[in-house]
Formats: C-alpha cells, sequence, structure tokens
C-alpha cells in the first residue's frame, strides 16, 4: 500500500502506466518497477520455488535473489523487483501450474519430501536404465526456472563494443563514486558501473547504468552487459567496489513469503513509497540492519521487537499459513507478525576480485571472507575489502519447518547434513552435488551460510572449507548478448549478380558463395568438351611475388623448379609442408625475371600469404609478397571453340604458336587490361583470364555474349576428374604427401633445398605404402566419397572423388589404395551401401590422357 | 584467451587478433638423421615458464613476430621483430 509522498521517492505520481499481469491490468507510476507495482497493488506471492513448489516474495527487491523471477513480454526469468515498468508490457509467473496461488505441484513439497532428497535423481530415477528418459522429461517439467519460447523471433539486435578508459569503476555507491570522482579530478577518464539505475552525484563522471560487470577475464578484459550491447572493456585501472551483500538468517520457515532482507525495506520505503507490511519484528547483525526499524515507522509499520543478532545465538523460528508468514518465535516468545526483516549481516562481494586473482581468506573476527593480495592493476575499495562487514554464524537447527541454505535450488540445512553424511566433504563436491551456489544468485545469498554450516558440521574452520571457485559471469547475461549480432561474413565475386541473374544454384566453398550449377551440371561440362564453357574463378587467392630473389624463393619454397621457369611461361606448383604434407596448389607465372603470378586454391589463399611470409621472416630474402586476390576477378574460358570465341575480343594473338599451352600473356579482353593464362584445369584448350575486379561484369558479359556456356563449380569437378586433376583437401588430407598423391613430377630431389625435402626423401627411402589413384566402376553405380576400399575383407583405403560422366559414358572417381594395388587395371572392391561393388585401377588421365586437346 | 600482445608495428592488440605458430624451433642445417627429422617435426618442449614463440598479426599488418611469453600466466614478456 502507497504512503504519502516522501523526499527522496523514484516514482513520479504525476505520470501513470499500466501493464497485464497474468490477464489483469496492474497501474503503476513512472518509476516503478514491476515488482514494487505488484506489491504496492497487494501482492505478496512473486513466484514459486525451483524444486518444491514452495510460495516465495520479494527478499531483496534488489536485482539479487530468485524469488521475483517472472516471464516479461516472453523472456523468461526477468527479476521484476529492478525491471522498470513499461506502458502494456504482459508479465507472467513462471514455474507454475495453475496459478502462484495455487500451484498444482506445490504436493511437491507436502508429499515429495521423503523421496525427493538432495541428488534423489542421480540414485532412484536411473533404474531401469532405460527409464531415464522418461524420468528426465518428467524432472524437467517439474523442476526449474522459466521457459523459453522456441518459437519466438528475434527482435531487435545485439552488439559487442570495445571499450577503452584509464579508470573502470564498478559499483556507484559512496565508495565507488568517491574513487571516480578522485581520479576523474587528476586528469583520468573514468567509467562508472552500476546495476541500478545512475548513481547520483555522478555528474561530470561518464556512468553506464543500469549495467553489470560480468567478470574479470584474463588481461583485465571486462565485459560489462547494459541492454542489448555487451561492452568489452580495458582500462589501465579496475576499482571495485562492489559493496556487501545482506545475508539471509538460516532458522526452520525462513523462506516463508513476508521475510525480507533489510536492503528490501529502504528500497519499498524510500523509492517506491509503499508501507512494506503492517506488523513488523526487525532482526539483524549490524546498524545498518537495526536501522531498518525507523524506516518500518516512518512508513506507518508497527514495529513489535528489535533483535540485535550480535548478542548471542537466538533460538528463531518462523511460522506461516499457505506459505505466508504469520509470526516468529525469538526464544519462547511469540510475534504475530505479516513482516519479519532478518538479516545474518553482510558479506562483501569478493566475486570479481576472486577472478580478478585475488586471495579469499576468512576473516574469524567479522565471520565473513575477505578479498587480500589483490593483484596489480586492480583495487578494491568501501565494503567489499571487508570494510564494516560482519556476519553471524548460523544458529543449531530448531524443529520446525524446513530450513533452507540456497532459496534459488531449495536446498535445506538437512540436505547438506546429507551430502556431508554421504562423503562429499569438498566444498567444491558438496557444491556440484547439493547445487547449493549454483542458482540464479550465484552464491550471493547462500555461499557464506553453506561454508559455515559446512564448517560447523565437519568441525572444521572455514578457512579449512574455503570458498567456491568464483568464475564468470557473475550476473546472469543474455544468450542473446554472448552470441553478439547474427553474422555469416561472405565473399562474393564481383561476377556475383551476372550468377543469379542466370539462376545459378549458389553453394559455399570456405567464405565464398559461388555457383554449384547453372542447372544442369552434365550438360554444362559437355558444353565445355563440344563447344567452350565460361567459369567464373575470382575466388583463386592471388599473389604477386616480386624481388630480385623471389625466384630464389620460390625455388625454396615449392618441391618444383621455379628458377628456371623463362619469363611467360606457367607451372603447376604444389605446396608442402618441412613434413612433406601436401598444403596448397596452384600455378606459378613468371612475368618477368623478378615478378612471378602465383594462384592458390579458393579457400588457402590466406594460408599461403600467412605460409609465404612465414618463410621469408627466417630467410629474409629480397622481396615482398601482394595480396591481389580481391583486386583481381578471374575467369576461365574452356573448349574446342575457346580460341574462336575470344580471337574478336582481343589483340593478343591466340595462334597456336604464338599462345602455347603453359604460356603467361597481357594484353586486353574486351578492352580491360588482362593477364591470361594458358592452362587447362578442366581438360580442353582454355584461357584463365585475370583482370581489375572492377571490370568483373564487362568481360564475363563479353565472352558469354559470343556464346560461351556458363558452368558452375560441379561441371569443374566433373571435368577436373576426367583429367584425374587432383583436388587439395579433397582428394588429399593433412597426411598425404606430393609422392603418394602420385605427383612425382612435381617433386625435383635434385634441388639442394627446398621445404619438406627431407621428409619426402624419407618417403622415397621406405617406399610408398599408399597411392591416390584412379578407379571405373564395373557397373557404374557411383559410390559415397569417402568410402571405404576393401581388399581381402578389409578396410584398405577410401573413395575421395566419385562422379558420373556423361561424355565418357561411365563412372569414375580417385581413391587411396595400397602401393600393391596401384597398378593398371588392378580389381579393387569399394563400398556402397551395405554391399561391395566391383571397380578397376587406373593411373592415366580417363579423358584425353596424352592431353592433346589441352596443347590444340 | 582474453590477453593482449604488443605486436612490434601496431602495439598492443587483443591476442584474438593472432595466430600463434607455436615455439620458435631450430631447422636443421643439413640432411638430418630420421630422428633428427622427426623430432625437428613432431617434438615440442612445452615448457612450463617462458617460451619464445612465433605469432601472426592476422587481423592488423600481416607480420610475423617473435614473443617471450610466460605459459603458466600468458603474461608477454618482450615482443620484437625476427632479426
Amino acid at each position: 500500500m502507497r504512503i504519502e509522498p516522501r523526499p527522496g521517492e523514484r516514482i513520479d505520481r504525476s505520470q501513470t502506466l499500466s501493464f497485464e499481469f497474468e490477464g489483469k491490468n496492474v497501474d503503476a507510476f513512472a518509476g516503478d518497477t514491476i515488482g514494487s507495482a505488484l506489491y504496492a497493488g497487494g501482492r505478496r506471492v512473486f513466484s514459486r520455488s525451483f524444486k518444491y513448489h514452495r510460495p516465495r516474495g520479494l527478499l531483496c527487491c534488489s536485482g539479487a535473489c530468485p524469488n521475483c523471477m517472472m516471464e516479461v513480454d516472453g523472456v523468461p526469468n526477468v527479476r521484476v523487483c529492478v525491471e522498470p515498468v513499461r506502458e502494456g508490457a504482459v508479465v507472467k509467473a513462471q514455474n507454475v501450474v495453475g496459478s502462484l496461488e495455487r500451484d498444482l505441484m506445490a504436493a511437491t513439497d507436502k508429499f515429495g519430501g521423503p523421496f525427493t532428497p538432495v541428488g534423489f535423481y542421480y540414485r532412484t530415477m536411473i533404474r531401469p536404465r532405460a527409464a531415464w528418459p522418461l524420468f528426465e522429461k518428467f524432472l524437467r517439467n517439474a523442476a526449474g526456472l522459466g521457459r523459453i519460447d522456441k518459437h519466438a523471433r528475434r527482435e531487435g539486435r545485439y552488439d559487442v563494443e570495445h571499450r577503452h578508459a584509464d579508470v573502470l569503476v564498478i559499483g556507484g555507491g559512496r565508495a565507488g563514486l568517491d574513487a571516480a570522482r578522485a581520479a576523474a579530478a587528476a586528469g583520468e577518464h573514468v567509467v562508472v558501473v552500476d546495476e541500478n539505475a545512475p548513481p547520483e552525484g555522478a555528474d561530470g563522471l561518464e556512468a553506464l547504468a543500469p549495467a553489470t560487470a560480468l567478470g574479470i577475464y584474463e588481461g583485465g578484459l571486462v565485459p560489462v552487459s547494459a541492454g542489448r550491447v555487451l561492452y568489452r572493456f580495458r582500462a589501465r585501472r579496475i576499482v571495485i567496489a562492489t559493496g556487501a551483500l545482506e545475508q539471509p538468517v538460516v532458522f526452520p520457515g525462513n523462506d516463508l513469503v513476508g521475510i525480507v532482507l533489510p536492503q528490501a525495506v529502504r528500497r519499498l520505503v524510500d523509492d517506491f513509497s509503499i508501507r512494506p507490511g503492517e506488523q513488523a519484528v526487525v532482526l539483524a547483525a549490524d546498524d545498518d540492519g537495526l536501522a531498518v526499524a525507523d524506516d518500518l515507522r516512518a512508513a506507518g509499520t508497527k514495529v513489535l521487537e528489535v533483535v540485535d543478532l550480535r548478542d548471542g545465538p537466538h533460538r528463531i523460528s518462523a511460522s506461516g499459513s499457505a506459505g505466508k508468514l504469520n509470526g516468529v518465535g525469538i526464544d519462547g516468545v511469540r510475534f504475530n507478525c505479516d513482516l519479519l526483516v532478518a538479516s545474518g549481516g553482510r558479506q562483501p562481494a569478493y566475486s570479481l576480485l576472486a577472478q580478478a586473482g585475488a586471495r579469499i581468506e576468512y576473516d574469524e573476527g567479522r565471520g565473513v571472507f575477505v578479498p587480500r593480495d589483490i593483484p596489480a592493476g586492480v583495487e578494491a575499495v568501501g565494503s567489499v575489502t571487508g570494510e564494516g562487514t560482519g556476519a553471524i554464524p548460523p544458529a543449531k537447527p530448531l524443529l520446525g519447518d524446513k530450513t533452507f541454505v540456497c532459496l534459488c535450488e531449495d536446498v535445506t540445512e538437512k540436505d547438506v547434513k546429507r551430502a556431508i553424511a554421504e562423503g562429499f566433504d569438498s566444498i567444491e563436491l558438496a557444491k556440484r552435488y547439493t547445487t547449493v551456489t549454483m542458482g540464479p544468485c550465484q552464491g550471493r545469498l547462500c555461499h557464506l551460510n553453506s561454508v559455515r554450516l559446512y564448517a560447523r558440521e565437519t568441525k572444521q574452520g572455514e578457512d579449512a572449507i574455503g570458498t567456491t571457485t568464483a568464475r564468470p559471469p557473475w550476473s546472469p547475461v543474455e544468450l542473446g548478448l554472448l552470441a553478439g549480432r547474427p553474422h555469416e561474413p561472405a565473399k562474393r565475386t564481383s561476377i556475383h549478380h551476372r550468377h543469379k541473374e542466370l539462376g545459378a544454384k549458389m553453394m559455399w566453398t570456405g567464405a565464398w558463395r559461388r555457383p554449384h550449377s547453372y542447372g544442369d551440371p552434365e550438360a554444362e561440362a559437355g558444353a565445355v568438351h563440344e563447344s567452350a564453357g565460361l567459369i567464373d574463378v575470382s575466388t583463386l587467392g592471388k599473389l604477386v611475388v616480386r624481388g630480385p630473389e623471389a625466384a630464389a624463393f620460390l625455388e625454396r619454397i615449392y618441391p618444383n623448379r621455379f628458377a628456371d621457369l623463362k619469363p611467360g611461361r606457367i607451372r603447376y606448383a604444389v605446396l608442402g609442408t618441412d613434413g612433406g604434407r601436401i598444403m596448397d596448389d596452384g600455378t606459378v607465372a613468371r612475368i618477368d625475371d623478378e615478378t612471378f603470378y602465383v594462384t592458390t586454391t579458393s579457400t588457402g589463399a590466406e594460408g599461403v600469404i600467412e605460409w609465404f611470409e612465414w618463410w621469408n621472416a627466417i630467410w629474409k630474402l629480397d622481396l615482398e609478397i601482394v595480396d591481389v586476390t580481391g583486386a583481381l576477378a578471374a575467369v576461365n574460358l574452356a573448349g574446342p571453340q575457346a580460341r574462336d570465341l575470344l580471337a574478336p575480343l582481343t589483340e593478343i594473338d591466340l595462334a597456336p604458336d604464338a599462345f602455347k599451352y603453359l604460356d603467361a600473356k597481357q594484353g586486353r579482353v574486351a578492352g580491360v587490361p588482362a593477364l591470361l593464362l594458358r592452362i587447362g584445369f578442366v581438360g580442353e584448350l582454355g584461357y584463365e583470364l585475370h583482370f581489375p575486379s572492377p571490370h568483373g561484369e564487362t568481360v564475363w558479359d563479353a565472352i558469354a555474349a559470343t556464346g560461351a556456356v556458363p558452368f558452375g563449380l560441379e561441371p569443374q569437378r566433373i571435368l577436373r576428374l576426367e583429367k584425374m586433376h587432383v583436388l587439395i583437401g579433397q582428394d588429399t588430407d593433412s597426411e598425404s604427401n606430393a609422392l603418394e598423391a602420385s605427383m612425382p613430377w612435381i617433386v625435383k630431389f635434385e634441388k639442394d633445398e627446398f621445404v619438406g625435402k627431407w621428409a619426402l626423401e624419407h618417403v622415397q627411402e621406405r617406399g610408398m605404402r599408399d597411392r591416390l589413384v584412379g578407379f571405373e566402376m564395373a557397373n557404374g553405380v557411383v559410390p559415397p566419397e569417402g568410402g571405404a576400399v576393401v581388399v581381402d575383407g578389409r578396410l584398405a583405403g577410401r573413395v575421395t572423388s566419385a562422379r558420373h560422366s556423361r561424355v565418357l559414358g561411365r563412372t569414375i572417381g580417385l581413391a587411396w589404395v595400397p602401393e600393391t594395388l596401384a597398378v593398371e587395371d588392378a580389381e579393387i572392391s569399394l563400398r556402397v551401401n551395405a554391399g561391395l561393388e566391383r571397380a578397376n585401377v587406373r593411373l592415366r588421365p580417363f579423358f584425353d590422357p596424352d592431353g592433346e586437346r589441352l596443347r590444340s | 584467451m582474453s590477453f593482449l600482445l604488443a605486436c612490434p608495428n601496431c602495439g598492443p592488440r587483443d591476442v584474438n587478433e593472432f595466430h600463434c605458430q607455436g615455439e620458435v624451433t631450430i631447422r636443421p642445417k643439413q640432411s638430418p638423421s630420421r630422428r633428427e627429422l622427426s623430432e625437428y617435426l613432431y617434438f615440442r618442449r612445452n615448457v612450463a615458464g617462458v617460451q619464445r614463440e612465433w605469432w601472426y598479426h592476422r587481423l592488423g599488418c600481416e607480420s610475423w613476430f617473435l614473443a617471450e611469453r610466460d605459459t603458466r600466466t600468458n603474461e608477454v614478456l618482450k615482443t620484437e621483430l625476427p632479426e
């Protein structure tokens, strides 16, 4: 119930808002939270507990405990005590069957008790084994928090922002602001982060609020969640001013609705001008806690009794009806009340300091854990240091209602004792078994009490028990915030839109989008054999290696020879590691004495550049490596008519004698300066044109207008397979070497040195074990890629590529087989579905084995 | 990992901008024995302590440099371009 306006209240009574709660309209003032508006309207039960479905009401009223979690506009687990009211918001209770007042699952509390001790699901529900999925479904429905709407669509977007500051102050209380002001006065750039509304007195300081520092990661990285933005903060100095957390008192019935922490009273009275109850008892272990009696009186609540818990152990137990408090007994005297303010003291909120590397030590005198040995670059100020804090130990148990240690997970004192009796003697193990501290409050309200209970029951000191490891995130965070903005980077060639216009079926190759085909892969492959085809190969990696020692560099890094490559000529190039493994392949064209144009596979460009740069960081040869992959587009025009179609578009003499196979020439094509490479990946007369990307469509259009048929990646794969051209990464893997991949001719052992020479020499010495060979199916069936090669009933190799070739009228492929079977016509068996199919080994290209068409 | 690494060209940057190639190894000078070769290729000292490593500034200047990093704490003591 609202009281008369008070100075400093955070609500604006001139402005009213309304929202929907469980289908009914609720009025609120601007400045209210959903929780304060509901409380003002008389609501006391805010949630049902995790396991027993007991009624729960506001406890901390500051966003720390689990008691007020509801679903707001479809988002589950929102703490409504700190969630500002939004006009028209739709708020629902969660984890109830029925309503908050009549939750059918509450039977768990009355009858399930003896059957649901801590860890029961580990022991009782695993027999019979097969029944677990059924039990699991039941448990998941019965227990837990809110539900995620699986059909929800992402609304808005999340972003990540990198921020830098001289000083990052976490916590905008008195100590935090003092530190911030001092730093700002010294001319430092200060940012203050606070979980609640912008701290008062922060004028002139940059304040991020409401925002939560989720943790302190390696290198002093502090992620700060602020609505839909995650700030990744780096600061030269981090000031932790997270304060201290009021601790619940452990006694029978301590979870009844109407039992609150002092801070809840302060918020309800001071911020929202609400009378929290009619008849109250105050139990507190520090002066701050005891002082709320004055707030209560000011709000018109009758304070029946104030007990200072520091003056010795008291026997306390609360009772209620329908989950709501109606009385408390203190040392045998009963007080009828609807509000019990109970605080066992305050524990420093040290988690961020522990994550930063501080040691956490038990302070015997205060009865709390305090941070020590705070690492460089981090400072602690205010009560997080332990200053002004202290807490009383849990009292000896009494008979009565359930005594809760952990409200989030519904763990009672009895459960903790039981875990100890079962042998969980380390706090870390006990935590995992009982799940104390693992709920939404992340130990804020249960860690100290559970450790102290452990210490008492095991008769050890709290220091010997120690603390559980403080890990990020310290506060719940939306997964969307961690995922960031949905982001799927795609590379598109400068001819991309032409492919789309032609109705190409696009596919991913690494980050590139490429045409799989334009509808009929076999017909497109056929066109390349019969007339001419045009394919966009802009995705090839393209490097210029230039300098006085460029030739020496390539000679040293590739197994093949390049020093003797004449200007204007091209050579196939396979790149290997020092272990002799194949990394990548492409072509090397010598433009002039000091300039080489190197192509790589579409996905290998970045790796090849890194590899080149690395070796030259060691060799320090006089050359430079320039990546021109994006700067240049490339198309391949291939087929028997390629020459005739291209001739009218260029000044370059394409005559067979003037422009031979493996020649590289520069000149204009359709008016665009281009480098032409006469190579034959697809097995027909062909020209690979490289030219500036902005002219991609111009050149494509000019060539397409001659009647060349666009073909995609899939027909290219058929065509290259007909020529037995190896696809690196498809037919080879990280173990393959050039000798066993049937390319011994690219390895020049007579060179003094090249990367991988020694390893390949050892392969040669030991002899071949496996070999990459061609095969032809006996009956035309297409075996699966990756399928087994079977010899004498045993796995002996695998199929790496297989396609039906229309021009050959056969099914062909490449496979790794034992060396003994790398013989023309040898018979092998391939697993296809459940059976075996016969195939014959082929060592020479299936199509045009002598390369006459290539050279024509 | 979220520590910072000072690229000799670009200055301190988030570790995610870099690619670590691992500890610096010594490549045999001439034809190694099979044992020497396999030690060079496959064996690493894997020290718990300060290690000299190759790093590549993938999302920056695309240069290789050497770093001395404590593998236990990720403290980077020194970075330098190869001599």
